[in-house]
């Protein structure tokens, strides 16, 4: 199966389209811009929604709703006067039991909720009423971590991914937020509404420019400066821009379209569309590292219990036993490179030549794997990332090689080895194209059946000194 | 009518794992129990409270976060299922409730004459958050006597700690303003944790103590600072220090429930009772009393 992410939208997390669309102009225009994102979604053929709702906060990791038919009444905390919204939606539980599955499997502290009564926010009941309001399209909800940085916040979304592509879904993508979130801090009259400050506004306009030029990837690296600039500290913050961007793969050649653009009791709420079609226009360098694993200090409790069980829950446990590697005449070993599987050198000189023994994508220290392992600790393949992978191998060399007094320009020739061919070489390839190709070895590629650890390539590598 | 009064006013966190803790007919999980130290201080509080004759818990939440101004119960009777957003696994609790919905009025208009941006709560639909339930059941576990619930407005992250204080102590003043013409006996409660840094994992077993201590040593040394001028009378340094320790601390005082509190009390002098100190998740929690009527001399 083949899923992906066919559109994301921003949409904001007030009631005010909901309840009274009609008690101000502006309102009523948002309400008329989530009903064209309702349609849109409904013509993209999507069959699951997934809200990411800064109204949800939460403390021990992500919380992600998995209550087949959540039901209940909900009064929003401030605008109570504004009347009640009733509520049943879809869940699709097995999606979120995946999802939460899939975060472990990215290290991230993570857990699904199914209780009757459980106080489904704001920001996802407006979303979802508005946009999905005959339940049509089954829709998960994961809540906004308040502690949770950018890396943690774009694994979590790399961990959707993961499941949506697995299970060959035709997904949306919906962050519930403000832009600017300064509200009025005393109570006026609807047909006073307007956002609350210029500086808010100029910067609103700014990112919404930026997102109707498809730049998400911009908007994200800007996240911080943004929070800073226009939104109340604390709790939430302009974190879904990390999770969308990574939904979208970190990408500014996205379509955007902005919908709809008001103030709701001077915040700024937007409903924004962003198709993952590209616009041909050129992508740019990604900044920051595109983290695969959530490393972060999560491990609050117990320091040194909980980070051996967080590095093992990134290594198979039934892999192979790590050995050090012996210091054998002409052997080079490197402190930066991941511990052998059996009693071999990292690489061995003769003469003016430098043979490596075979080189995955182990990381040195953790062991974790670059990308994910290819299949559990109980054996059933799991989604990977070949690319990350194979970047991770061709780091690996260079640690080996600079450890030897070599380097990557000196490198003869690369046996490489998949072990599925079929899946896996346009990434390898298109790895090896931007990083050793450069160099110009020689290469031969094998399809194989199995490496001793779950991982999906390695090279050998001859090089000169 | 007599002139009402505030019999004692506490500082009365709310972490719904003391409930959970508790195992009361009203939560649906069960525990083995936890966080003895501070339930033993809930204990020594309800006993204590249970010798002063009051009409009326006044009370304000840090768990209902309102932006725009602060906000009160306005109606008399709410029931239904609380489940917390954050620890459902602990908390889905049954509750019913009467609010002094004429107190709630009274402070709310002195409120609004003073300046401040306040509203009643007339939904009959609102769900009354956890943290008010939370300390309202720890405090007064039968619920058998009135609440006023006043939320917390979050004026700290739109402005500053000093606003919020200011703010505050307005509230505080009208709050004892409004209880002293009602002729009601009163019982002032801060529903708030002081440092609040938790962790960000869970063990297994949720109430392994063995798991449970302050998140840093600086959080520690906070809280013991305000802990010790609680208990040596001196309020006025609190206050003082509120913006440093909110920042430093991750406290919880940012809601605004403890310099609410302490104006309530014209900021006490005398030395107030530590009933009990605890970690929850790594958040520092203390139960402590000042009983105005053994202090105040027109408090009968």
């Amino acid at each position: 199966m083949n899923g992906s992410l066919v559109g994301s939208y921003v949409v904001p997390v007030h009631p005010h389209p909901l309840l009274v669309p009609e008690q101000n102009e502006g309102w009523g225009r948002l309400r008329a811009a989530f009903d064209e994102a309702r349609d849109a979604i409904k013509d993209s053929g999507a069959d699951l929604l997934i809200i990411y709702s800064t109204t949800w906060p939460s403390i021990i990791g992500h919380q992600i709703q998995a209550d087949p038919n959540p039901q209940w009444t909900l009064v929003d905390q401030d605008f109570h006067d504004l009347g009640s919204m009733d509520y049943s939606f879809n869940i699709d539980a097995e999606f979120a039991e995946a999802w939460n599955e899939a975060n472990h499997n990215r290290g991230l502290q993570s857990r699904t909720v199914a209780y009757h009564g459980f106080p489904i926010d704001v920001g996802s009941v407006v979303a979802l009423k508005l946009l999905n309001p005959d339940n049509a399209i089954p829709a998960v909800i994961v809540s906004s971590n308040v502690y949770a940085n950018r890396s943690e916040t774009t694994v979590l979304a790399k961990a959707c991914l993961d499941v949506i592509k697995k299970t060959g879904r035709k997904a949306v993508a919906v962050t519930a937020m403000s832009m600017s979130n300064r509200m009025f801090t005393e109570f006026i009259d609807p047909s006073d509404d307007r956002i609350h400050s210029l500086k808010d506004d100029e910067w609103n306009r700014k990112v919404l420019e930026f997102l109707e030029e498809g730049r998400l990837e911009d908007v994200a690296q800007l996240s911080r400066t943004i929070h800073q600039q226009i939104r109340v500290q604390k709790v939430v913050t302009f974190k879904p821009m990390w999770w969308l961007s990574a939904m979208n793969g970190n990408r500014n050649n996205l379509t955007g379209r902005v919908l709809a653009y008001e103030a709701l009791h001077g915040a700024g709420g937007a409903v924004v569309q962003l198709d993952p079609t590209s616009t041909g226009m050129g992508d740019k360098e990604y900044d920051e590292d595109d983290v695969e694993y959530y490393r972060g200090e999560r491990n609050v409790l117990d320091a040194e219990e909980d980070s051996a069980e967080s590095t093992e829950s990134l290594t198979p446990s039934s892999g192979p036993a790590l050995w050090e590697p012996p210091e054998s005449k002409g052997a080079v070993n490197s402190n930066a490179a991941p511990k052998p599987v059996g009693m071999y050198p990292h690489a061995r000189q003769v003469g003016d030549l430098l043979y490596l023994s075979g080189v995955g994508p182990r990381q040195p220290g953790t062991n974790a794997i670059p990308g994910g392992p290819i299949r559990d600790d109980d054996g059933n393949p799991i989604e990977y990332d070949i690319k990350a992978q194979t970047r991770a191998v061709v780091e690996n060399i260079a640690r080996i090689l600079e450890e030897a007094g070599s380097s990557m320009d000196k490198i003869v020739d690369v046996t490489s080895f998949l072990v599925d061919m079929d899946r896996d070489f346009a990434g390898y390839n298109e790895v090896w194209a931007e990083t050793l190709g450069h160099y110009g070895p020689t290469r031969t590629t094998l399809a194989i059946r199995a490496l001793p650890t779950p991982i999906a390539v390695e090279m050998k590598v001859i090089a000169k000194i | 009518m007599a002139k009402g009064s505030i019999v004692a006013g506490c500082l009365a966190p709310h972490p719904p794992h003391l409930v959970y803790a508790e195992n009361p007919p009203q939560n649906e999980p069960t525990s083995e129990g936890g966080w003895e130290q501070l339930r033993w201080g809930y204990e020594r509080l309800r006993e204590s409270l249970s010798k002063i004759d009051h009409d009326v818990l006044v009370l304000l939440s840090p768990h209902w976060q309102t932006y725009v101004g602060t906000h009160f119960l306005g109606i008399p009777h709410f029931e239904g299922l609380s489940v917390d957003p954050v620890f459902p696994n602990l908390f889905r609790y049954t509750y019913d409730m009467n609010i002094d919905v004429e107190l709630s009025q009274a402070i709310h208009d002195k409120a609004k004459g003073s300046g401040l941006a306040v509203k009643m709560m007339e939904n009959p639909d609102f769900r009354v958050d956890y943290g008010t339930i939370t300390t309202g059941h720890m405090v007064n576990p039968a619920f058998d006597k009135p609440l006023v619930v006043i939320s917390s407005n979050r004026s700290t992250h739109y402005y500053s700690v000093e606003v919020m204080q200011e703010m505050m102590m307005e509230l505080g003043r009208v709050t004892r303003e409004a209880i002293e013409e009602s002729g009601k006996k009163a019982v002032i409660l801060a529903s708030n944790s002081l440092s609040h840094r938790h962790f960000t994992t869970e063990s297994e077993v949720p109430e392994d103590m063995s798991k449970e201590h302050i998140a840093s040593h600086a959080m520690h040394l906070w809280d013991m600072r305000i802990i010790d001028y609680m208990r040596t009378g001196q309020a006025q340094r609190i206050l003082d220090e509120m913006p440093e320790f909110t920042e430093q601390a991750i406290a919880e005082s940012d809601g605004g429930g403890l310099t609410w509190l302490l104006s309530t009390l014209s900021v006490p002098d005398y030395p107030a009772i530590l009933h009990g100190y605890g970690t929850i998740i790594g958040t520092g929690n203390a139960i402590v009393e000042w009983p105005c009527y053994a202090n105040e001399g027109d408090v009968q």
